[in-house]
């Protein structure tokens, strides 16, 4: 026991009591989110498939929306990972030591450049400036179902749009990996250079089977951003509310928060709560992208 | 050879191959008659890998010259990432100066037909940040202390993982949320300043406690009990020592919480609405903010398409220099006053 003067047992009291008030105030705010997202999403669960927008099953309606999501993802997250990977291993092993300071000043920045920005880029600048590449990649490559075409002229497809995200999570997932290489073992990293390792072989030997869990979960995490970034897909895809993989043409899938950011402003009624249901598939499908994350990130600090 | 005596390529090689393979590949493409900066890129790459690999190979050997191959992969992939970085902040300095001006910023979009500044978004964007801040810091703060000081227990693990959980949120969802709670109060279709705010804290709130969280953990625990050992209560242990000792800490993690969701647009697309004159109460009618005044410049442009686009840029600009200010500040208060803790 403490020995604590008269006053300060009040004083005491009080405090700690805000500050258990804090922490259970917050886990009310996240019980909330779920809870009132549920109430109002209900009514379109319980729906008859005329009354819903188009005239769909909520299933058949939130579907395409799911899969366009997931595909937009993994178009970022398969190309964001090995340049993050590279990105990360140039900044912590490669890059010369004064360098360090303004390149992570300049990864911050690019965390924290706001998505509509990202959004108005993509469509004015990278959307035009793929137009050629993708009539190239239609000649050449129309044989795989990706490339299948016909080529967009606007530039507003799935490609430009997994691009946008691509850039747009790479500062994530170089960040998760950067930290765990840096933290590498000094012990292993000399050890294998004095062995007469080259650098490559340092590099493939200690550093990349150390950080291997890391780059899984930058990658999860920044698959869970992949998911629900809205802005920027809004602003690129033109939605046409098919299912393909065709990523070059004008006809695409649209995404979950896209089509909320869409349609939400000018809808009333069940077209709201049918969005809010489509809301609380998202919020599903990133929670267990992060939980997936978390998990193993917590099974290699155990080990 | 990879001997110990073997060869070693001169210092000048790497810089030297580069160049010389630009000179070529510059020609080639010239003689094919494609000459564009993007093909140069590409080809100089290739052709300076293939020119290190080979020469490395005959005078060092194949381990050395695949060092070195890989070296300068990573080296062009980091490349890679940064083109559209500088892209990104060359095209929006270039396209959004034209639409900067004294009435940009002064003065609101009504009754200009199709024009107009851009005063009522920025007004909206202080509101409404300024109150989320108002809701997430104080909430945010006491929660971090609670992990670090009080570290209570089952309460204590749940807060961890669900504050996890909340990073993780949509930011669109957050939005959801916000409209749904409202809509229960006050009926469906509601707009109001303040629901943005509520939606932005949701996004807010984690980032607060786990910046604040990784500074308070940092307090040498000598200091604490040193101040127990006078006899000082426990809470103003806490507000006296160890709150002024990450001081600097504190605030930059706020700045920094600050500059990730003042840009954020989704969340209060669909609970701020769109609206053209400035309006300062939270608590009454729409509000405009930056984000949402780009997007819809360039969603709905008015009858002059490209002056809304430039709008459109103009708000991005405003924007990124807004993030920009606040994270430079921030670095530059932690380096000024942080305490130093031996």
């Amino acid at each position: 026991m403490r020995f604590v003067a008269g006053s300060g047992k009040i004083g005491d009291r009080i405090f700690s009591n805000l500050a258990v008030g804090a922490a259970i105030t917050i886990l009310a705010l996240l019980g909330g989110v779920a809870a009132f997202l549920l109430i109002q999403a209900m009514p379109a669960v319980s729906a008859s498939p005329s009354e819903l927008p188009g005239g769909k099953s909520l299933i058949d309606y939130i579907a395409p929306l799911a899969f366009g999501t997931v595909l937009a993802a993994t178009i970022a997250v398969v190309l964001a990972v090995p340049l993050a990977v590279a990105v990360a291993l140039f900044i912590s092993h490669i890059a010369p030591r004064k360098l360090l300071l303004p390149l992570g000043y300049m990864v911050d920045l690019l965390a924290a450049v706001p998505s509509i920005v990202y959004g108005l880029w993509g469509i004015f600048v990278l959307g035009p400036a793929a137009v050629g590449p993708m009539e190239w990649l239609e000649q050449k490559l129309g044989f795989i179902p990706f490339f299948e075409g016909p080529a967009s002229v606007t530039g507003r497809t799935m490609l430009v749009a997994g691009l946008v995200l691509t850039v747009m999570i790479l500062p994530i997932v170089s960040a998760v990996a950067r930290e765990v290489f840096s933290q590498t073992p000094r012990k292993l990293q000399e050890g294998a250079l004095a062995l007469g390792a080259t650098r490559w072989e340092m590099i493939r030997m200690t550093v990349l089977p150390f950080g291997k869990s890391s780059i899984i979960s930058g990658a999860m995490l920044g698959l869970g951003r992949a998911l629900g970034e809205t802005m920027a897909v809004t602003i690129i895809l033109s939605v046409s509310g098919i299912v393909t993989f065709n990523l070059i043409s004008q006809a695409n899938p649209s995404t979950i928060a896209a089509n909320i950011a869409l349609d939400f402003p000018e809808s009333t009624g069940l077209a709201i709560n049918t969005l809010i249901a489509s809301g609380l598939v998202l919020f599903a499908i990133t929670l267990v992208t992060n939980l997936a994350a978390r998990a193993i990130v917590a099974r290699q600090n155990i080990q | 050879m990879s001997t110990l005596d073997g060869g070693v390529l001169p210092d000048w090689s790497s810089y030297g191959v580069v160049a010389a393979s630009g000179v070529l590949a510059a020609a080639l493409l010239l003689a094919a008659g494609i000459f564009s900066v993007a093909l140069l890129l590409v080809l100089t790459v290739f052709v300076t890998a293939v020119v290190t690999y080979t020469w490395s190979r005959r005078i060092e050997g194949p381990r050395r010259a695949k060092d070195r191959l890989v070296t300068l992969m990573i080296v062009a992939a980091f490349g890679l990432a940064l083109i559209p970085l500088l892209s990104l902040v060359f095209e929006v300095a270039k396209r959004g100066i034209p639409g900067l001006s004294l009435e940009f910023l002064t003065e609101s979009a009504r009754g200009h037909i199709g024009g107009g500044g851009a005063a009522h978004a920025l007004v909206g964007t202080l509101v409404i940040t300024g109150a989320a801040a108002l809701i997430s810091i104080p909430v945010g703060l006491m929660a971090a202390i609670y992990l670090t000081e009080y570290g209570g227990g089952r309460l204590g693990r749940a807060l961890t993982f669900f504050v996890d959980v909340m990073t993780g949120i949509p930011s669109i969802v957050a939005g959801l949320f916000a409209y749904a709670l409202f809509a229960l109060i006050f009926g469906p279709g509601i707009r109001l300043g303040v629901m943005g705010s509520v939606a932005l804290s949701v996004l807010m709130i984690p980032i607060v406690i786990r910046t604040s969280e990784e500074v308070l953990k940092i307090v040498p625990n000598h200091l604490r009990e040193a101040s127990y050992a006078l006899g000082t209560p426990k809470w103003r242990t806490i507000v006296k020592v160890v709150l002024p000792t990450a001081f600097a800490g504190l605030i930059t993690g706020m700045m920094i919480a600050v500059a990730r969701i003042i840009g954020e647009t989704a969340p209060l697309l669909v609970t701020t609405g769109v609206v053209d004159s400035i309006n300062s109460n939270p608590f009454s009618g729409r509000m405009q903010n930056l984000a949402v005044y780009a997007y819809s410049e360039y969603r709905t442009p008015g009858v002059f398409k490209q002056a809304s686009y430039d709008r459109a840029w103009a708000a991005a600009l405003t924007l990124i220099v807004i993030v920009m200010v606040l994270n430079l500040v921030a670095r530059l208060i932690y380096r000024r006053y942080r305490t130093e803790i031996r």
